[in-house]
């Protein structure tokens, strides 16, 4: 499959947003659908659809068959050793919140310290504040630098003999940082503490290899990586889900249960209480095969290339700033527009057709840090041209003219 | 909705130069507004006579065209107003900016109408409603107003 044609594969393409062609740069966001993982949702549902792991008719062993089979090919597609290290969540949140909430129960104490970075997204500090409030454990972040990333040696500076666990972003979803994950965890293990990758950015452009990444969790945003919403995944550690207590509980995760008492289920089952999210896992293996088909590899080269140029026009046009330079940058561009606040930027872009992202996009600690109460954000996709590039400098400069 | 209809002109001026932007000394009440979707903050000042009179009004703040210029436009509009005045202006806009296509209250001249109505446009963008409400909302907190239960936008 040639990126060349891949906008044809996404039938969002095919219709006119308020009468403009769509230039689609809110990936960071969530991203578009290709039409075989749409397909997929409507076959399922019309022709294969069963509850899983429970029945024994045709249906419903059919449809475990499909449901694990998404499990065997996200192992494959992030190189797990084991097919149960792989649970399916309701998203990149609640993968973070299981851990954070099973770990914090099981591990953490007053006084211990979890750290974070200044980049972090809301979901990976909000989960560790309930610990703070309930266990009176201790939040650190380890500083972001003038560039808008965060080093090996600030995240060595910040451990301390009392630091229980490490949670931090693979990619910043603002200014596109990409962290030295594999030597911050490779830091963290000759310390004895584990670490806790937000994939959410990650998963989606990079190439992943848990094996040789070697962390302990990590978590994936199944929309971001062109595949339905409401379902995320927590890669764990075999010995972690072991070792840690159930999140939830409910049909599905247990053994045995009585009056007296109740055990739970063997791995992944034990982390997947309830009904899950059948159709959107079905359907995600057939993102994942989209993504192999045109190759990860492939898909970051184009990013990075269309990154690079993107960086190019925007720095040419003066009144544009852009936020974050870090050495190694992921397809995000955020940026401030001289006297245009990036809100009235996004409405304006939107009569273009040009959607982007405007706001704190989640991270309010690292906006505080800009001195900055919102940026505008243009993030790249699979899909996107250099075309859509200039698109967005175009619209970028009616802004200027309408607020001249 | 054409987009000239939001950016009209005179939300331009007063988004680029508000009026009665900065705190002033003398204020006896004050609070703030706050938009949680992008961050934005006003904070708006007064000084309430003991009738209940708006003797100054200002704010200060950072946020999007719409937002400034409408903190901007209400402190023009609010100065020299007693309660129950501000209390019916303070509903009739939000009244307006939600639903109703025109301003009813006697109490606003044609010429502050005009300029309270440059803000309607955002009722197409539900999104930006937030911003163009955010200084009335921190003015009703200031004048110790109280939600109405049964109408967020509505104070009793």
């Amino acid at each position: 499959m040639s990126i060349k044609d891949i906008k044809k594969e996404f039938p969002i393409f095919n219709n006119k947003i308020q009468n403009n062609d769509l230039v689609y740069l809110d990936s960071a966001n969530s991203s578009q659908k290709p039409q075989v993982v749409v397909d997929r949702i409507y076959d399922f549902y019309t022709k294969e659809f069963s509850n899983v792991g429970r029945s024994i008719h045709y249906l419903a062993v059919a449809a475990t068959n499909l449901y694990e089979n998404t499990r065997t090919l996200v192992q494959n597609y992030i190189n797990a050793k084991d097919k149960n290290e792989i649970v399916f969540t309701k998203g990149a949140t609640e993968a973070i919140n299981l851990v954070a909430s099973t770990f914090g129960q099981k591990y953490l104490k007053e006084g211990d310290e979890v750290l974070l970075t200044e980049l972090e997204h809301h979901s990976n500090y909000v989960p560790w504040h309930y610990l703070r409030k309930s266990k009176g454990v201790k939040i650190k972040f380890a500083e972001m630098d003038e560039n808008g990333d965060v080093t090996l040696e600030t995240i060595e500076k910040n451990i301390t003999d009392k630091t229980k666990i490490i949670a931090i972003t693979h990619l910043s979803n603002v200014t596109g940082a990409i962290l030295p994950v594999k030597e911050i965890t490779k830091l963290a293990h000759s310390k004895k503490i584990p670490v806790l990758i937000d994939g959410c950015q990650g998963a989606p452009h990079l190439k992943l290899d848990m094996q040789d990444l070697d962390c302990d969790f990590y978590a994936i945003s199944c929309h971001k990586m062109y595949g339905p919403t409401g379902l995320g995944i927590l890669y764990a550690k075999k010995k972690w889900l072991e070792e840690l207590p159930p999140y939830q509980g409910g049909g599905g995760m247990i053994r045995e249960v009585k009056k007296e008492g109740i055990t739970f289920g063997e791995l992944p089952n034990k982390y997947e209480a309830g009904t899950m999210a059948t159709a959107q896992v079905i359907a995600f293996g057939e993102s994942i095969k989209f993504i192999n088909k045109i190759g990860i590899e492939n898909i970051e080269k184009h990013e990075r290339e269309l990154t690079v140029y993107g960086e190019e026009v925007l720095r040419k046009n003066n009144s544009v700033k852009l936020i974050g330079n870090p050495k190694d940058k992921g397809s995000v561009l955020s940026f401030t527009l001289d006297d245009v606040h990036p809100h009235d930027i996004a409405t304006i872009l939107d009569e273009d057709g040009v959607a982007i992202r405007a706001g704190h996009h989640c991270c309010q600690i690292l906006h505080e840090k800009l001195g900055l109460s919102a940026t505008a954000r243009a993030s790249l996709g699979v899909y996107n041209t250099k075309e859509d590039l200039d698109q967005l400098n175009e619209s970028l400069n009616k802004c200027k003219k309408i607020f001249s | 909705m054409d987009l000239k209809e939001l950016y009209q002109e005179i939300i331009l001026d007063h988004g680029k130069n508000p009026r009665n932007l900065g705190k002033f000394e003398n204020f006896n009440k004050d609070a703030e507004g706050y938009n949680p979707l992008c961050g934005d903050k006003v904070h708006v000042f007064l000084k309430l006579n003991e009738n209940k009179e708006i003797e100054d009004i200002s704010f200060e703040g950072h946020g999007c065209a719409i937002s400034m210029a409408s903190a901007s436009i209400m402190t023009e509009l609010m100065k020299d107003k007693k309660n129950p005045e501000v209390k019916e202006i303070l509903n009739d806009f939000l009244d307006m900016i939600k639903q109703s296509p025109e301003l009813k209250s006697q109490l606003i001249k044609e010429d502050e109408k005009t300029k309270l109505m440059s803000l309607s446009g955002v009722k197409q963008y539900p999104m930006r409603v937030k911003c163009a409400t955010i200084a009335w909302h921190a003015l009703a907190s200031a004048m110790e107003y109280k939600k109405d239960e049964n109408d967020s936008e509505k104070f009793i």
